[in-house]
């Protein structure tokens, strides 16, 4: 069998403010639009994964937070409906999608192995998260593509940054040793924003551009300094950093997704494709990619 | 009961669900059961118009989420312990009161909305406490979230603002805190008859919070809010606020009875059921026995309540 590999690694940031505004069939919430710097770079990525040939979308989603372990859905089909408990009057959206289950338990196994916490989650009234969903729908709206999701193990809260960066790093090698041996093509998602500072207020018609902007300077800087880095392929030093970028700007980064996609990919000295930054509800977020593949790499923006 | 509160009794219970789902597993879950079954009868006893959940695994961003879908109806499943089952619920909520509630923390300079969406994902915490405490929707409930960045002004603001509306609507109620003492799990899983706190220091602090809930001290622990933030709870959010919200809403003093129905490990996090009932003794010998002042007349005014 021919070795498994990973043919993109996406950075795909998930406000549900995004499917919102895009108005699929799927999400009950209407809106006149909005953030449109964002759904733009997404469009053009999701054209970009058209062109590529892969299996199945690995997603390392914040917004299943488990503190035993990491988790890893494993059943063949989720059916339901997600409602954001932050927005639930932005998004709403049901959904039906398919897991790799094959891929998934490799996953569990290999971690396991790594000397990691870890469990297949197979209650089938789980509901998947908002995370999952939007990153997936904004990446592949047509969802004819099965995925695994990754849940978030909270190191940062239990122990610090640091305990994080090593077990997302192990989890990340972890996942890619799997990937080989499954002999698939995948595409990882990092799903999550760069600096996470929130406005605790909601603007009357939510996607109001003329409302919308960075939560603060600070934030800015920081989030301009990680995509300066993505672009010169310096990701190395982005790992370094990330424990003080994390601590700075509130990163959701905290989760451990990016550190986790990086060392699955082996840690990419070559630059990203940024798709776009912008601010949702005040976080920073940034639509980014590694192609491992130097035909199809591109400068974007 | 002091003679001009709305508040029955003050309940504050784990969010964890093994004493809903797994309660034979370990002596302990057992013993957490029995004690919610016992607030459970002396809820049904009492005369509360209404059950008023704050609960600590409902965190909001963007202010303060009140629930209003007037039947609320889903099956949960726990990120963490999905593999113990799903929770199916069908709750009966007083949506008026929980439009006046907003309404009165927006009065108090608040951003608060309701909630109301088919579907929308009640907290493990709640699920867990409205389940066991109400269990044939025999009262209508209410839930609050707690917003992740509030600290202590705004959670206290949030307390009084559901006293208000329970003024406002005549409502007796009997409140709920859903959170954890220490809040520090196992990050392992473990056979359910190895559970236990998680450290010597988490056990000792929780002793002392518990003897203070016994005592009735309130307005000490909320005072202390801080202190047991860095000393005991797993820094997810910016502070520990349960004692705040409690004290704001019961009554920012040291005038109750406390009652520990239980105390056990939840995974290695501190779980108890414990009620606190508005009484006229216990007073003048703590330290916190002050008045919460609303209008400045002079100086501190010290001990106008209660008997001493």
């Amino acid at each position: 069998m021919k070795k498994g590999e990973i043919v993109l690694g996406c950075l795909a940031p998930h406000p549900p403010h995004l499917v919102y505004a895009e108005n699929p069939p799927q999400n009950e919430a209407f809106s006149e639009g909005g953030w449109e710097t964002l759904r733009w770079g997404y469009a053009k990525l999701a054209r970009k994964l058209k062109t590529i040939d892969y299996d199945a979308i690995v997603i390392f989603t914040p917004h299943w937070q488990t503190y035993i372990g990491t988790h890893f859905l494993g059943l063949p089909g989720f059916k339901s409906k997600s409602v954001d408990p932050v927005f639930p009057n932005l998004f709403r959206y049901n959904y039906d999608l398919k897991v790799d289950v094959e891929l998934a338990e490799a996953m569990h196994e290999e971690t396991a192995k790594a000397g990691i916490i870890t469990k297949m989650m197979r209650n089938p009234d789980f509901r998947v998260d908002y995370g999952t969903i939007t990153s997936c729908h904004l990446l592949n709206p047509d969802w004819d593509k099965p995925i695994v999701t990754i849940s978030s193990n909270r190191n940062s809260h239990y122990y610090s940054n640091e305990v994080m960066i090593e077990q997302a790093k192990a989890l990340g090698e972890a996942c890619m040793k799997a990937i080989e041996k499954s002999g698939k093509k995948v595409v990882l998602v990092s799903s999550h924003s760069l600096s996470h500072r929130h406005f605790v207020t909601e603007a009357p018609l939510p996607e109001d551009m003329s409302r919308e902007h960075i939560y603060n300077h600070s934030q800015y800087v920081w989030d301009m300094k990680i995509i300066e880095m993505f672009r010169e392929g310096k990701m190395q030093e982005v790992v370094d950093i990330m424990p003080e970028y994390t601590e700075q700007t509130i990163a959701e980064t905290e989760a451990g997704g990016l550190i986790w996609m990086m060392a699955a990919m082996g840690v990419p000295s070559y630059p990203a494709e940024i798709y776009g930054y912008q601010s949702v509800i005040g976080t920073g977020n940034c639509i980014a990619c590694w192609d491992p593949n130097t035909n199809t790499r591109e400068l974007v923006l | 009961m002091s003679e001009d509160s709305p508040i029955l009794f003050g309940l504050y219970v784990p969010p964890h669900p093994q004493p809903l789902l797994s309660p034979d597993a370990n002596k302990g879950y057992s013993n957490l059961r029995s004690a919610f079954e016992t607030c459970r009868k002396r809820i049904e006893e009492s005369d509360a118009d209404l059950i008023l959940v704050y609960s600590t695994t409902w965190p909001s961003v963007v202010g303060h989420q009140i629930q209003a879908l007037k039947e609320s109806i889903w099956t949960h499943v726990d990120d963490d312990f999905h593999y113990l089952g799903s929770m199916p619920y069908n709750f009966s909520i007083d949506d008026e009161f929980a439009h006046e509630y907003c309404a009165a923390a927006e009065k108090r300079g608040l951003h608060a909305r309701t909630v109301e969406y088919e579907g929308f994902p009640i907290d493990t915490g709640s699920v867990v406490a409205l389940s066991l405490l109400n269990p044939d929707n025999r009262i209508p409930a209410c839930i609050v979230s707690s917003n992740m960045y509030s600290n202590r002004s705004e959670t206290i603001v949030l307390g009084k603002s559901a006293r208000d509306a329970l003024i406002t609507q005549g409502k007796k109620a009997v409140i709920v805190v859903v959170s954890s003492l220490s809040n520090r799990m196992f990050t392992e899983h473990i056979d359910p008859v190895d559970d236990r706190i998680h450290s010597p220091k988490d056990n000792e602090w929780n002793e002392k919070i518990l003897q203070f809930f016994a005592d009735g001290r309130l307005e000490d622990l909320s005072q202390l809010s801080r202190e047991i933030h860095g000393q005991i709870r797993v820094q997810k959010v910016v502070a520990y606020k349960p004692a705040w919200w409690l004290a704001a809403t019961m009554g920012q003093h040291n005038n109750y009875e406390g009652e520990v129905l239980a105390y056990e490990a939840l995974h290695g996090s501190g779980g108890a059921v414990i009620q606190l009932t508005p009484s006229t003794g216990s007073f003048g010998d703590k330290e916190f026995d002050e008045d919460d002042v609303e209008y400045y007349q002079g100086d501190r005014n010290v001990l106008n309540k209660g008997d001493f």
